[in-house]
């Protein structure tokens, strides 16, 4: 492939030409080794991300049983009667992440129907940007918010709920979430023909019944694909869950308590500088990998759904 | 909105109580898919407004050039305006280079086969990996097993492999915009591969790629678990001068504020956020802007 276009390079002058080919061919291969080199550490990424974590996630379970991990209840591995149960943990992610979609999910596919469906040109080119800031704005900046705004408001409503609770960093990751439902929903039911809402018009439907009986369903690989990336996004959010959850892991799934998810334990143990080797540090790992794992399901199921939809309309 | 009459108007038969409930059914939908819409537009301005207002009465002059301090009335962001500054540049030089040569690889110069396509699809998730298991990598790799500690140097790399998939994303979004048909033009006039890469495909490009890593560096900017990780300093007293030093960044500074019980600390955390959100999303403008401004003209 890169042979051929060299060797016409020449112009009219053929011995200059070559003279200058077999240079530009030397070129030419450090250059494709270059690039070739730049892509290879890229690749290693992931090598190395897996390799890190399973390195020290091996020692871990050495220690402790896999068994102990999944099933135990109980996550004290810093007190003096340890326990290495993550269920409190995951209860605590999950317990966000199910808070944080309960507001993003379907205000970000409202949004995308108005965005797709209603909004003028003009309208739709100043409000989606404008929502779009929302996923640019730093996360400390929310766990910000939530301290100071979203805390203050939900004890005006639950006066019993402590300073640091489950809901408000659950609403703040559903504010952050948002954006990524919105832009992906709304590229979905851009997509979708616009045959097939002319053909339901034609049939007498309304604008509402188009959108939600011909436009959602046809473009709905896309909004769960949508979906998927948001909930892995409220997963490894860290900021606003260790500013405003409580850091106390706790088995629950009462929005109101204090909780401690997977990152903010992770973000906690970090603040410590653990010395290396320690079971304290190793636990850094064997969490880290069961929150990788998680968000790299949702993010392949969600790359899967989002390239099969992509197949489906031409 | 014309379309609306079409359940029966133009048939010139009269609209029964089922037609005008299906019609006020859609124009109720309307305006609530409206309010969705509004609604994130409207959390925007309260959470910007809530900040201006907390953080505005510290913002002066020597809240840029003072050092953090056990005084709210005396503390300031120097040190970690300066490091933020520090890893903004040390991100950029790191990260870019080497992500748009990947790019170019995969989209111009890697055969077509199974593990072209695997390193793609993994570029992909990797995206989507969350920023604190980025943390650990560095942690475990620039801090523990080079030696690096909680250094510049360390945050800087850590941060760079966090942003190089989104960079790698995004210029080769670009790249593949480019027509075939100008890679072929100057395929038939004799350029080489780089020739064609470099003067044809890079140029047209351009301004997809700079948006993206202007993107991707703003989110590097505003990141702070992984500098909690790699154990990046909450309070100091210097600005750090070779690459080997401790530092802090203006988001660890913020989250070491709001940690503080006390309120005065709070509106200091605001002001800090106030100078972190003009830099982060003035960056984010800046990519908007050349980002449409190509597309107007492509």
């Amino acid at each position: 492939m890169i042979e051929m276009p060299v060797s016409v390079g020449a112009g009219s002058l053929p011995a200059a030409g070559l003279v200058r080919s077999g240079a530009r061919m030397h070129r030419e291969r450090l250059v494709a080794w270059v690039l070739g080199l730049c892509a290879a550490i890229s690749a290693l990424l992931t090598v190395g991300i897996v390799l890190v974590l399973a390195s020290e996630t091996v020692g871990f379970f050495s220690q402790v049983s896999l068994w102990e991990f999944l099933t135990g209840t109980r996550w004290a591995p810093l007190f003096q009667e340890k326990s290495f149960g993550i269920l409190p943990l995951l209860s605590g992610s999950v317990l966000v992440a199910l808070g944080a979609s309960v507001l993003a999910l379907p205000l970000g596919v409202l949004s995308a129907i108005y965005l797709s469906e209603y909004a003028t040109p003009g309208v739709r080119a100043v409000l989606k940007p404008l929502l779009e800031v929302l996923a640019g704005i730093p996360t400390v900046v929310y766990g910000y918010v939530a301290l100071t705004l979203v805390t203050p408001a939900l004890r005006a409503l639950f006066p019993g709920i402590g300073v640091f609770n489950a809901a408000s960093a659950s609403v703040v990751v559903g504010i952050m979430i948002l954006p990524t439902v919105m832009s992906l929903s709304e590229e979905a039911f851009r997509a979708v023909p616009r045959g097939l809402r002319e053909a339901a018009f034609a049939l007498g439907a309304t604008k509402m019944e188009v959108a939600t009986q011909v436009v959602v369903p046809a473009g709905l690989s896309g909004v769960l694909a949508s979906f998927f990336l948001a909930i892995s996004r409220a997963l490894g959010e860290t900021m606003a869950v260790t500013i405003a959850a409580g850091n106390s892991p706790n088995l629950t799934l009462n929005p109101l308590d204090a909780v401690q998810t997977m990152t903010a334990y992770i973000a906690q143990v970090g603040m410590g500088s653990p010395a290396a080797g320690t079971l304290e540090y190793r636990t850094l790992f064997a969490v880290g990998m069961t929150l990788f794992l998680l968000t790299l399901v949702m993010n392949v199921l969600g790359h899967w759904v989002r390239n099969r939809f992509r197949e489906v309309i031409p | 909105m014309k379309r609306e009459g079409a359940g029966g108007g133009g048939s010139g038969l009269e609209w029964g109580a089922g037609s005008r409930r299906r019609l006020a059914r859609s124009r109720v939908f309307e305006v609530v898919t409206l309010f969705a819409a509004l609604f994130g537009v409207l959390v925007l301005a309260v959470i910007l407004g809530d900040i201006l207002l907390d953080g505005a009465r510290h913002l002066s002059g020597h809240f840029f050039t003072n050092y953090a301090s056990r005084f709210p009335e005396r503390a300031g962001i120097r040190a970690p305006l300066m490091g933020t500054l520090w890893l903004l540049g040390l991100t950029t030089l790191m990260a870019v280079p080497v992500s748009v040569g990947a790019a170019i690889y995969l989209e111009e110069y890697a055969p077509r086969n199974w593990a072209t396509r695997a390193v793609r699809a993994n570029i992909a998730n990797l995206a989507g990996v969350p920023s604190i298991v980025y943390g650990i990598l560095g942690l475990a790799l620039f801090v523990r097993t080079l030696g690096l500690g909680g250094s510049l140097i360390s945050g800087a790399l850590t941060l760079s492999l966090l942003i190089m998939p989104i960079i790698i994303l995004a210029a080769q979004e670009a790249i593949r915009a480019v027509p075939h048909g100008v890679r072929e033009g100057a395929y038939a006039l004799g350029a080489s591969r780089w020739q064609v890469v470099r003067h044809q495909v890079l140029p047209l490009a351009l301004p997809g790629i700079v948006s993206g890593a202007i993107l991707a560096v703003s989110r590097a900017v505003g990141e702070t678990a992984p500098l909690i990780m790699i154990g990046a300093m909450s309070f100091i007293a210097f600005t750090p001068e070779s690459l080997g030093d401790p530092f802090t960044a203006l988001p660890m500074q913020v989250f070491h504020w709001v940690s503080r019980p006390q309120e005065e600390f709070k509106g200091l955390a605001a002001a800090a956020i106030v100078v972190l959100l003009v830099l982060v999303l003035s960056m984010n403008a800046a990519a908007f802007v050349i980002r449409s401004r190509s597309r107007l003209e492509g």
